[in-house]
């Protein structure tokens, strides 16, 4: 237990000075926190309860799209403003722009999780491969009218508040860094408290067989919608603060983005393995850094990378890292395994 | 909104003949899809790719002055030995596993196409002009191109071609005892292996048809893929696999929904209401079959 806490005051402490050691980086490791965001919340679904969404990119859009607006909407006419594309014909004073903020991150988190909980009841009654491809056309269907939506930009995008002039680009930088690192901090202590709790064996049993789970007197369907509602809460919550952060609102390209952010954070969580806590922070930082690191090199190839390595990590590593790890030290994992038996199979190869 | 539809009759009888001609089309896919999923139980989601890319076959016979409705040959040619070699490289090793696998592997096959295809060919829509002229119906009030009707007519004529070739060949009948059960049909001699490539080179070759007609009738676009994906989906599980009477059935519903969703809604909102229909359709069956305490599986 002592390890663990050592472990995580680091992680805190470096996450808190990371702005300052690493300036150049500052969007970047804000990014990082939000795709980690994005890959524990999938993780909920894809890997604890085993029902494999396209569709939490919906929730992120939607937060996205509800802060902004909310933040424009607060203190001056919406349609206007979207008219206007980004022109400086109003301004959003310091004071407005946090309180703007403020309320919109509320309002990205919490009509999400509403949203959920009202379309999980008919949704997560689908089971396998129907639930992935109804939550895939769900999110490309929210792209795709979102999109024909005149008060929210329609097809010509949605340009956020710029940050007000306080502290010049750095304050900027800061700013979100802090607020990414916030929510990634406040999701990994939920997702951790969830669980240690009953509710991830009970998920897990839906993962392993609903109906078997559904026959021991357990409300599936209840724990399903509540896991939802979880995840749509911080996707949300990551979609709010990722759009302040890019600046710019397209409604297929940043918000229902299900060719990039949607596969991302499937991708990550696959990466990292699947149905643990650490799996998608380590899958998400992997891949953030391979994806920095060598984007460059495929200049204009990105995608086509992107569907390689799509191809290579499902077919060759559905376990992920972690699963590697625990098949290699499986000790660590607090598994038992018998000398005598490690022996036989050893033989028996 | 435009109730166009409303104050002229004769929109609506355009709207179905239109709808019925492409959904025709969408049939010829969703058989595909229906042929694979039955077979080697994958969901393609490159099937919409393969589409496209056999639509950029028939326009390329275009550019280089060869009458596009020749693709119609060539495409399946070309569009049968891609599919096989898809095969080999990645869905042998998805065959056996989760069905989720398949998915996103065959994600990663689209996402990789559609960028190949932007690459190579351009991200401007694109179409092959067959100078089929068009047809008047109803004094003028109805205006359909003839290519649309060659399409649907050689839509009807390949699928009735495949299901003689199912029903009689040696090859078809090895697939449909895969079909029926895999294991049994290896024990009694059957190699699995080859039907496997050989079902997703057919599946891939009646895209490449459908693309080719896809590219003489409308437009072809690099990022068109998936919807084309999404409707052969949705076709299939309305009729159900192994049904082709149902699939054609219900091709054509989809066809004349959505021409009617684009009179009444708006082009903008065409691609949506196509998906959104996915999810409603989704949903009704699941509260119909819950109430058996069943569901979608």
């Amino acid at each position: 237990m002592n390890k663990n806490v050592i472990l995580y005051a680091a992680i805190l402490i470096f996450g808190l000075v990371a702005p300052y050691v690493f300036p150049a980086f500052k969007v970047q490791l804000s990014i990082l926190c939000v795709l980690i965001v994005l890959a524990t919340t999938w993780n909920i679904q894809g890997g604890e309860m085993g029902y494999n969404t396209f569709g939490n990119i919906l929730f992120y859009g939607l937060g996205m799209y509800l802060c902004a607006s909310v933040q424009v909407g607060m203190f001056f006419p919406l349609a206007e403003w979207t008219e206007s594309g980004g022109e400086k014909t109003f301004v959003h004073t310091p004071s407005q722009f946090f309180q703007g903020m403020a309320v919109g991150l509320v309002v990205a988190a919490v009509v999400p999780t509403i949203v959920a909980g009202l379309i999980g009841y008919a949704i997560l009654g689908l089971r396998g491969h129907y639930f992935a491809i109804c939550t895939l056309g769900l999110g490309v269907a929210a792209g795709e009218i979102s999109g024909g939506i005149e008060i929210i930009g329609a097809g010509q995008g949605f340009t956020t508040p710029p940050f007000p002039n306080v502290g010049g680009l750095e304050a900027r930088g800061e700013f979100f860094y802090f607020l990414s690192f916030g929510a990634l901090v406040l999701t990994f202590i939920a997702v951790r408290s969830i669980y240690s709790t009953r509710f991830r064996l009970i998920l897990n049993a839906i993962r392993d067989n609903e109906d078997k789970a559904e026959a021991m007197g357990i409300e599936t369907m209840k724990y399903k919608i509540i896991g939802w509602m979880v995840s749509a809460f911080f996707c949300g919550l990551a979609g709010g603060i990722m759009g302040g952060l890019v600046g710019y609102i397209d409604s297929t390209d940043v918000a229902f983005d299900g060719r990039e952010m949607g596969v991302f954070m499937v991708l990550m969580a696959i990466l990292g393995g699947k149905g643990t806590l650490w799996g998608p922070v380590i899958g998400a930082t992997v891949f953030h850094i391979f994806k920095e690191g060598f984007w460059t090199f495929f200049l204009g190839w990105q995608y086509v990378a992107l569907g390689v390595l799509i191809v290579v990590i499902v077919i060759y590593f559905p376990e992920g890292i972690m699963g590697w790890l625990r098949e290699k030290y499986p000790e660590r994992f607090g598994e038992v395994v018998d000398e005598k038996d490690r022996k036989a199979q050893v033989e028996l190869k | 909104m435009d109730f166009m539809v409303f104050q002229y009759p004769m929109i609506t009888v355009q709207a179905c003949l239109d709808g019925i001609l492409l959904g025709i089309l969408f049939a010829l896919i969703a058989y595909g899809m229906a042929l694979q999923w039955g077979v080697m139980n994958i969901i393609n989601i490159a099937q919409g790719d393969l589409v496209i890319l056999g639509g950029y076959i028939a326009y390329f016979m275009y550019l280089y002055g060869i009458h596009p409705a020749w693709g119609v040959i060539v495409s399946p040619i070309i569009m049968y030995f891609v599919g096989v070699g898809i095969y080999k490289l990645v869905i042998n090793k998805v065959v056996d596993r989760d069905l989720f696998i398949s998915i996103l592997a065959t994600f990663g096959i689209s996402i990789l196409f559609m960028q190949l295809m932007n690459f190579a060919f351009g991200a401007d829509v694109v179409l092959a002009n067959s100078g089929y002229g068009t047809t008047f119906l109803f004094d003028n009030a109805v205006v359909l191109p003839n290519s649309k009707i060659f399409s649907a007519f050689i839509s009807i004529v390949f699928a009735i071609c495949l299901v003689i070739y199912m029903k009689k060949s040696k090859l078809g009948r090895a697939i449909r005892a895969t079909a029926q059960n895999a294991r049994a049909a290896k024990i009694l001699g059957v190699d699995t292996e080859k039907v496997y490539a050989a079902t997703f080179g057919i599946n891939a070759a009646l895209c490449g048809v459908a693309g080719a007609l896809i590219s003489i009738t409308f437009t072809i676009h690099p990022y068109m893929g998936l919807p084309y994906t999404i409707r052969s989906f949705m076709i299939v599980i309305v009729a159900g696999l192994g049904n082709l009477p149902g699939v054609a059935m219900s091709g054509m519903g989809l066809g004349v929904f959505e021409e009617f969703a684009d009179y009444i809604l708006g082009t903008e909102f065409r691609i949506g209401s196509v998906f959104l229909l996915l999810v409603l359709i989704l949903v009704y069956r699941r509260f119909k079959l819950s109430r058996k305490r069943e569901y979608l599986k």
